[in-house]
């Protein structure tokens, strides 16, 4: 079936709402507006304003409502519109959902989903480009989720839900409108701890995840016409990390390059470079390379965001340099 | 001053008051053996806003706090001996040793901490709240907060939506007049605690909160109308801590003067004085209830001293749920 990016987490949405009563999403212009990104358009219709929630400008309150409707017995969805926004609840998230089982002696559970857009590419500048995901990363307490395919948006939400601890979803804004065929979902359903390889390859590795996915699969096939085979890693999970489909992958490459979205410094590209080097240290070929954003508020202008993003032209300059090491 | 009515109950009262007095000085001096580290924060002085707000909720009712709560904990029905543990840092404290002082918590006694970001409670009562609404539930939610707190934008984010969407929270208000070491006055434009929540359309209620029957009264007030399904309800507790904001606290920007004329209004000895005038407390009643407070805290001490430490190797035990799909 052929469907968008956005319809796949909109069938998600009201699959969760239709077949859980304690199911809600609440969020800013998630109800009357249709959603930010149309995400939940149609939705308040079908489910009247107690499910779906509009909420006033207060991310702090109610991330934090949303938290402690998890501990009532509800299993909310919280939109925070975009990712730059999450710096207002990033205390209810860092301090309370996080923490309250491990503070509490194993007492509490915080059974909620926080989705957000984030991501560059859309000369929106600095306050609405962020890529935090690594930030997240970061915190014990929280799964966090980057679909990158149409069919992670349309099967990630259900186990999300099912997890009894929070879990953040990442949703790339360039990735709305992608159109693609959506698999019917096997048996197993969709997990939410593996990373997967999107595209096999035997002379190196790159690692991604979200907006950079379909950058790498781009790159991949330009790097095919030209004889190098690179095998393309979607991260999907990005805590807990799956290091050993990564690892596996680098013992039969030798050479590994990450994309990611993040500035450089202390990146989830970071991480997972240093993961390599502790577990894969002698499998390694050739010294690991990175393509990040580069370390800059991003720009307005078109031809300055672009030169500030990972972009295919410079994935596949980098893998070329990457293969010809000796 | 209100006329205490029934003796069973008022004398229940000072016995409460007492049970954390005699917690808290015990707490205070183990702090001073270094057999309770980290934070402490004392409730001394304070006792009758969280006894007399205890005796007018509900056992079904949600309780969050502020990381001066032991009191709350206690009154809610968490065992002293689980307290006391879990101030020593011990497996059978109420948080297996992993929370301390400021994060007391008791899932069966809804106790809901415990927390340690000034205002942080305030949303996730409102969240249980909004969870009671939407499941049917009539239930009180209460948070504990103290004048600090509504410098905070969790504060006034949350009385927002607990007014827009009508939920039974309780924001109870304990102002002692000082944020840390910061008076109200150097710290907000508008004073008037009331008159912030009034502006949100929330009634609004100022209490003597040195005065343990006052503060019984008004919770039920307002309980009474959370309950009903009528909306949130505030009150503000006028009180003060006898002690430093904690124990690295060396209290220099308080006027000592300031501190004697309120331990001359101190919650316990003014109660007791009324209960003796009022001809329903003995010096000798007094003085058995206070003992059995400090026995209470001596089997609380001695439980702590024998509980067991949680063995490292459960370090990573709790930080996410062993049944994660």
């Amino acid at each position: 079936m052929k469907t968008s990016y956005r319809e796949a987490m909109r069938a998600a949405i009201r699959e969760a709402l239709g077949s859980d009563p304690r199911v809600f999403l609440m969020g800013e212009d998630v109800g009357k507006y249709g959603g930010t990104y149309a995400v939940s358009k149609g939705l308040l219709d079908e489910f009247g304003p107690e499910r779906v929630r509009d909420t006033p400008l207060s991310e702090l309150g109610f991330v934090g409502i949303g938290i402690g409707a998890a501990l009532g017995g509800m299993r909310p969805i919280v939109e925070v519109m975009t990712v730059n926004f999450s710096l207002l609840p990033l205390d209810q998230i860092v301090n309370t959902a996080a923490t309250l089982r491990h503070m509490s002696g194993g007492q509490f559970s915080v059974p909620i989903v926080i989705r957000m857009a984030t991501g560059a590419g859309r000369q929106v500048a600095a306050q609405h480009s962020h890529s935090l995901e690594g930030w997240f990363a970061h915190i014990p307490g929280i799964t966090v989720l980057a679909p990158a395919t149409i069919g992670d948006a349309r099967g990630m939400l259900a186990p999300a839900l099912a997890d009894p601890d929070p879990v953040i979803i990442f949703e790339h804004a360039l990735l709305y409108n992608m159109e693609g065929e959506l698999e019917p979902l096997g048996t197993a359903g969709c997990d939410i701890c593996s990373a997967a390889v999107r595209r096999p390859g035997r002379d190196l590795t790159v690692v991604t995840y979200g907006g950079s996915l379909p950058k790498a699969l781009q790159a991949a096939g330009q790097l095919a016409t030209q004889g190098i085979e690179a095998e393309v890693i979607d991260l999907r999970v990005l805590r807990p990390l799956d290091t050993g489909t990564i690892l596996a992958s680098v013992r039969r490459t030798h050479r590994v390059l990450v994309v990611d979205e993040g500035w450089k410094t202390g990146s989830l590209a970071a991480e997972i470079l240093a993961g390599i080097a502790e577990h894969a240290f002698y499998e390694l070929d050739a010294a690991p390379v990175r393509v990040c954003s580069a370390e800059v508020p991003v720009p307005y202008s078109r031809h300055m965001e672009e030169a500030a993003l990972p972009q295919v032209s410079t994935i596949v300059a980098a893998a070329i340099g990457l293969a010809a090491q000796t | 001053m209100t006329a205490p009515d029934d003796k069973a109950e008022a004398l229940a009262l000072l016995s409460d008051m007492l049970r954390i007095r005699r917690m808290e000085e015990k707490a205070a001096e183990l702090y001073g053996a270094g057999q309770i580290r980290g934070f402490l924060h004392l409730y001394i002085g304070e006792e009758a806003v969280a006894v007399g707000a205890a005796h007018a909720l509900a056992p079904e009712d949600n309780v969050a706090a502020t990381y001066r709560e032991h009191g709350h904990a206690l009154l809610r029905g968490v065992p002293m001996t689980a307290i006391m543990a879990e101030m020593f840092g011990k497996r059978d404290g109420c948080s297996r040793g992993r929370g301390g002082s400021m994060h007391l918590f008791d899932r069966a006694r809804r106790f809901f901490g415990g927390n340690a970001i000034v205002g942080g409670g305030l949303p996730l009562a409102a969240g249980l709240a909004l969870a009671d609404k939407l499941q049917g539930v009539a239930r009180v939610n209460a948070c504990f907060f103290g004048e600090g707190a509504m410098a905070e934008g969790a504060f006034h984010e949350t009385i927002n939506l607990a007014a827009l969407w009508r939920l039974p929270v309780l924001f109870l208000c304990e102002n002692n007049l000082y944020a840390m070491g910061t008076a109200l006055a150097r710290s907000q434009s508008q004073t008037d605690l009331c008159a912030k929540a009034a502006s949100y359309k929330v009634p609004a209620l100022r209490v003597d909160g040195m005065d343990v029957l006052a503060a019984r009264d008004a919770t039920r007030t307002a309980a009474q109308h959370v309950r009903a399904g009528h909306g949130p309800y505030f009150i503000e507790f006028q009180t003060y801590r006898f002690r430093a904001h904690s124990m690295f606290d060396p209290d220099l920007y308080r006027d000592k003067a300031e501190i004697a004329a309120w331990k001359k209004r101190g919650p316990i000895h003014t109660f007791s004085a009324r209960l003796k005038q009022a001809q329903m407390l003995t010096e000798e009643q007094f003085l058995a209830l206070d003992a059995a407070a400090a026995q209470e805290v001596e089997a609380s001490v001695s439980f702590a001293a024998a509980s067991e430490w949680e063995p490292v190797g459960d370090l990573l035990r709790d930080v996410m749920s062993p049944h994660t799909p």
